[in-house]
């Protein structure tokens, strides 16, 4: 609670801040505008109003970002394809799909390179590999190949969410099952425990820490999958078909009012995992 | 030590062999058309025959890429450390960054190209804004990682703050600095593809990817894509090879 100071603090700062940067990008612009309309005694204060109130700046002001959302979120009705409700319920349904699926290969993934001692030896290597891999650039691809199996939609924008999501997931879930104490595992050993009664009873909870933060790393991840499969493979909208259409046609104001959506659902997402693994957490007593 | 590193190369290495082998296989067997997934074989031939292109495009995305990556990390080294001493921006700032690191912000790339143009200049702007968060709260948290006993002893040395900063802190935040410079890499990649997708002069590897998709030369693609990810794991290896120098009295490095 004693960050609430500090927090507000930056964010007043970051606020002005933007006001004074939108202004001074804005204002050429503006000038010329001005000089077209043949309107030469302008004052300075004139002139600033208008650089934050411009059709199409360079930079928008907070506040026509804050009311092309109000616009776009409450004004307009949800299902219509100009509401930002519209595009971000697909976005966080392809985001979710990908996820749940990338999450359940990234566990498995993780159970059986801790099962299976070559697999990690030849497996990881490539795993951690692959993730210096822009993975990203294949998007386009994998939106071609499954389209020449006929299958369009949402599933290639989940598939490429899923497969940002699952290496963080398996990374940390190898850690994660590998994290029990030797001495624990020994416990077990003398207890005769099968290698599956050690999974469920030892490994599974002692691998929960980890579980959470790769999960949040996982979502935040198959959320930016899922915009850049949207940017590639717009006509189905989505928040990263507002991005790519923003910049057609340089509607700034909707580029950020999409982006500040696309970071208000990424928020809430791994807000939302946070949440409830703190809760869990803690009921497990885990220091937290 | 030699050998044994050579010996662990051994089974990822077959891995792959045995990998490419089979695609070569399938996709030879089955007939899987060229337009769906092409050969290793036929990617390789692709590569060899299109040095020029593939070149002029990996220069092009480097530009936008390195001098993002340098900028972006330097500026976060140097406001962790600006922010060092200020426990009030440290606890307004950090909480941001972590938050800003979770957020989707290759969006901000048609932004960028709006503003600097369309050439590598606004690539590097992006790899900035994605490499700048994650260097902040890496090194935020690696400054303030050196142990109380030795703060005490650098006092009891009467030791200014310059020289505990450069004797102790910030050597002892270089594990962490090495942590994010390492994620970095990817984002910096990511990052400098991506932008491309929204806007090139007609060069660089992520313009390459968007339009041979449309034509679907799809060889031309894989080509693409494999200079990337030999470049990224090149380039993840350089600063995996330099942290193991420069942070050879680490724990992970000793216990080998």
């Amino acid at each position: 609670m004693k960050s609430v100071l500090p927090l507000s603090t930056v964010l007043a700062a970051l606020f002005v801040l933007w006001y004074g940067f939108a202004v001074w990008m804005n204002s050429p612009l503006q000038r010329d505008l001005f000089a077209n309309a043949g309107n030469t005694a302008y004052s300075s204060s004139d002139l600033a109003v208008a650089a934050l109130n411009m059709e199409r700046p360079k930079l928008p002001a907070p506040h026509q970002v804050a009311g092309e959302l109000y616009h776009l979120i409450i004004a307009t009705a949800p299902d219509s394809k100009r509401s930002l409700v519209y595009h971000a319920s697909i976005t966080l349904q392809e985001t979710l799909i990908g996820f749940f699926f990338g999450s359940l290969f990234g566990i498995g993934l993780a159970v059986a390179i801790v099962f299976v001692r070559p697999l990690e030896r030849s497996l990881m290597p490539w795993i951690v590999a692959s993730q210096t891999v822009p993975i990203i650039a294949l998007a386009p691809m994998i939106v071609v190949i499954l389209n020449q199996f006929d299958i369009g939609g949402m599933t290639p924008k989940a598939v490429i969410a899923a497969y940002l999501s699952f290496f963080p997931i398996t990374v940390g879930m190898v850690k994660g099952l590998r994290s029990p104490d030797p001495l624990q595992l020994d416990l077990m050993r003398t207890y005769s425990a099968t290698s599956s009664q050690m999974l469920f009873k030892l490994r599974t909870p002692s691998s929960l820490p980890f579980f959470f933060a790769s999960m949040k790393i996982g979502a935040a991840a198959a959320l930016v999958g899922a915009v850049i499969a949207e940017v590639t493979k717009s006509e189905d909208g989505g928040l990263g078909a507002r991005l790519l259409a923003g910049s057609y046609y340089g509607q700034t104001v909707q580029i950020w009012a999409a982006l500040f959506t696309a970071a208000a659902l990424s928020g809430a997402l791994v807000g939302a995992i946070g949440l409830v693994g703190r809760l869990t957490l803690r009921k497990m007593a885990f220091p937290t | 030590m030699n050998a044994n590193r050579l010996a662990d190369l051994g089974p990822p290495l077959l891995f792959g062999i045995v990998v490419l082998a089979l695609w070569e296989a399938i996709s030879r067997i089955a007939g899987v058309p060229a337009i769906i997934l092409p050969a290793p074989s036929a990617i390789g031939l692709r590569i060899v025959t299109s040095v020029p292109t593939l070149a002029a495009d990996f220069v092009q995305t480097m530009r936008g890429m390195v001098s993002g990556y340098l900028i972006g990390n330097a500026a976060g080294l140097i406001v962790a450390i600006l922010i060092d001493r200020s426990p009030f921006l440290q606890r307004g700032l950090l909480p941001l960054g972590n938050l800003v690191s979770a957020l989707p912000i290759i969006g901000v790339a048609p932004i960028m190209v709006m503003w600097f143009g369309f050439d590598w200049q606004s690539k590097a702007a992006v790899v900035v804004i994605m490499t700048f968060f994650p260097m902040l709260v890496n090194a935020a948290v690696g400054l303030s990682g050196a142990g109380a006993m030795e703060r005490d002893l650098m006092k009891t040395y009467g030791a200014s703050y310059e020289q505990t900063l450069s004797k102790l802190r910030l050597p002892a935040a270089l594990p962490f600095v090495f942590n994010a410079l390492k994620i970095n890499t990817t984002l910096a990649m990511i990052g400098a593809i991506v932008a491309e997708f929204f806007g090139t002069p007609i060069v660089g590897m992520g313009f390459r990817i968007s339009t041979e998709v449309g034509h679907l030369s799809i060889d031309m693609v894989w080509a693409t894509i494999a200079v990337a990810a030999v470049t990224g794991s090149a380039f993840y290896a350089l600063i995996a090879l330099i942290e193991r120098r420069a942070t050879f009295w680490h724990a992970s490095y000793r216990a080998r």
